[in-house]
């Protein structure tokens, strides 16, 4: 299929539609509103489900009825809208349904902006809603990985019974580039054992996430720790860019990995030997690969559009071994590669300590250049 | 010669769609009346098999140990929601919301005006006892002016807490919903009367006319602090009038349809 140019949120839709979507629910926030839109106009005309809810709350519980049935179910948001979908989350993952969520994400806390930002990586990577359990959550860096991630999240949704994220900031929502987009499946609803529907000739099935009896909810919560280390174990991917002989490891997932990737490729020109690691799933996240690069790494460099969130797991692989550290954009900004650039020739000139924190070393920078 | 075989003659059982697990509900609780009619009305209409139920949370979060049909358990308010989720994915099965008056009129407010807003092609079946049962008997939307409850230990007053809400009322201003009607469980009569208005609902839903509810002012005799049979009495002289009994949204096409 010919490439064409496409709207990031428009992509990331229609890659749904061809997944086999068979419902959507969804209420509008920016800076996704295109994913909400363009599912009111193909989901109907496919003869498949289109709903928009009163609130994000409506829209994750009916998509969470929606996935009891077995079908092939997703919403999308925004922050403040994917705040709000968390009971729901929480439930879907105590009740064990596959379910696919969207989250375009803008400045915050709170009402913020709807400029792009990285702020909701730990509310989403580390659980977000109550309860102990972990969603899966997919980063593209671009309209074309978001597009052949889409597939990917309900696959893996699916075959873990467990909620795929997918996490993009809004200036991938917005973004226009050539995508090619995959061909439309067949709708196929799989036939589970446990979906609720017409129980003629079967026993009745039952779908909750109360286990009143605390030996049986610790039973679940040990089912779903297990799952989730075969996940860790099978599921991990990242992309790697001129690490072979690198020294500085640049870190960065999304679009601040894909800017980041653009000052690597400077900083190469000016002969320094960066690399970019970019995780792909930032949950699980590739703590295994990232400790074996920092073996031979001399040092790490972590570039986030919030303030180092996905640092505290870079520090985890990297385990003290050699320094680390960060350059973070917040509040809606998005870093220029010349900003990460500098950043990358100064970690490479060397006489970094290890042991000490890099946060508050990047934020005596700040006050610095203020 | 005396014929010696006795005729055994069944009157009364199980409906097949209860299933025989004991009720947790309280002694005089009308929980299990409520439950019992939809068993009834679902074995009636041979829809046992074609039903999901969709249990909120409140007294009657396990309504499913005891209705015999799929079932899913929803979060706090958020039934209609999930209901509807299911409903649109399986449009040929009946599904019912079993929901309170904290569940449904409080936290859930949102969710059930808008499926009734939206016509959602469900059923629900709303238990109205002027209380929060399950977490001890407090203030709810429904609680009635002067009311003591664990909250409202000196009675509920407008100044404080505002007004009950009539939740058939309101529901019923909305073009959305075809059947909505408000019975009782405080007596023969009126269980009848409940049974046939359930029965009504699901056959709104079974010929795909709207969203359809039945409130049923219900006994709460634990936390009201009443003997299961004063609590029918309070339930008569307090809440009917407040609550009046009756049909307040027949849609054309259901009259039409169903005659009622």
């Amino acid at each position: 299929m010919a490439r064409e140019l496409w709207k990031g949120n428009e992509a990331i839709a229609e890659a749904a539609v061809r997944a086999g979507l068979e419902a959507y629910f969804g209420y509008p926030i920016t800076p996704q509103n295109e994913i909400l839109e363009w599912m009111s106009r193909r989901l109907p005309e496919l003869g498949r489900v289109f709903v928009q809810a009163e609130a994000e709350l409506a829209a994750i519980n009916m998509v969470y009825g929606a996935a009891c049935t077995g079908a092939r179910v997703m919403t999308s948001s925004s922050s403040p809208g994917i705040s709000l979908m968390m009971e729901g989350l929480s439930y879907i993952a105590g009740t064990e349904v596959p379910v696919v969520l969207v989250n375009v994400m803008r400045g915050g806390p709170g009402l913020g902006n709807i400029a792009p930002s990285q702020g909701d990586y730990n509310q989403i990577c580390k659980g977000g809603g109550h309860g102990d359990y972990h969603p899966i959550v997919l980063a593209p860096a671009s309209v074309q990985e978001a597009v052949d991630l889409m597939p990917l999240a309900f696959d893996l949704a699916e075959k873990y019974l467990t909620i795929a994220c997918v996490l993009l900031d809004g200036s991938l929502g917005q973004m226009m580039e050539p995508v090619e987009l995959p061909p439309m499946r067949p709708l196929q609803r799989k036939e589970y054992p446990w979906a609720v529907g017409i129980a003629e000739g079967r026993a009745r099935r039952v779908l909750t996430s109360i286990y009143l009896e605390p030996l049986d909810e610790e039973q679940v919560n040990l089912r779903l720790l297990e799952r989730w280390r075969t996940i860790q174990a099978n599921e991990v991917r990242y992309k790697e860019y001129y690490l072979d002989d690198a020294e500085v490891v640049v870190v960065g997932f999304g679009t601040a990995g894909r800017v980041a990737l653009s000052a690597v490729r400077l900083a190469r020109q000016q002969g320094i030997r960066a690399g970019l690691f970019r995780p792909v799933t930032v949950s699980p996240y590739p703590y295994a690969r990232l400790a074996e690069i920092a073996r031979r790494a001399r040092a790490f460099l972590v570039v986030e559009m919030n303030a180092g969130q996905m640092l505290e797991d870079v520090r985890l692989a990297v385990n003290g071994r050699v320094p680390v550290e960060f350059y973070g954009r917040l509040g809606g900004v998005v870093p220029f590669p010349d900003e990460i650039l500098q950043e990358i020739k100064r970690v490479a000139r060397g006489g970094l300590k290890a042991d000490d924190d890099p946060l508050e070393r990047w934020m005596a920078r700040l006050e610095m250049r203020r | 010669m005396l014929e010696m075989t006795a005729v055994e003659n069944v009157v009364y059982q199980r409906p097949q769609a209860l299933t025989d697990a004991p009720t947790h509900y309280c002694p005089g609780c009308t929980h299990g009346i409520a439950h019992r009619l939809i068993a009834e009305v679902l074995e009636e209409l041979n829809l046992t098999e074609r039903t999901i139920g969709v249990a909120s949370v409140g007294c009657s979060v396990f309504a499913y140990h005891y209705i015999n049909t799929d079932f899913v358990e929803a979060a706090h308010g958020r039934a209609p929601a999930m209901a509807t989720g299911i409903k649109r994915l399986v449009p040929q099965a009946m599904v019912f919301t079993y929901q309170g008056d904290g569940d449904l009129a409080s936290i859930g407010m949102t969710e059930i005006v808008h499926a009734a807003a939206r016509g959602e092609n469900i059923t629900v079946i709303f238990i109205n006892n002027a209380n929060y049962g399950m977490t001890g008997g407090q203030l709810a939307p429904t609680t009635l002016l002067g009311q003591k409850t664990t909250s409202s230990p000196n009675g509920r007053n407008a100044a404080q807490h505002g007004y009950p809400i009539r939740v058939a009322e309101m529901l019923a201003t909305l073009e959305g919903a075809a059947y909505v009607v408000r019975r009782s469980l405080h007596d023969p009569t009126n269980i009848r009367k409940a049974k046939k208005a359930i029965r009504t609902a699901f056959e709104v839903q079974k010929h795909g006319l709207g969203f359809s509810l039945v409130e049923l002012l219900s006994t709460c005799s634990v936390n009201w602090g009443l003997t299961p049979t004063e609590a029918l009495h309070w339930l008569a002289e307090n809440m009917i009038p407040y609550y009046p009994l009756g049909d307040y949204k027949v849609a054309p096409a259901v009259a039409a349809t169903l005659n009622v």
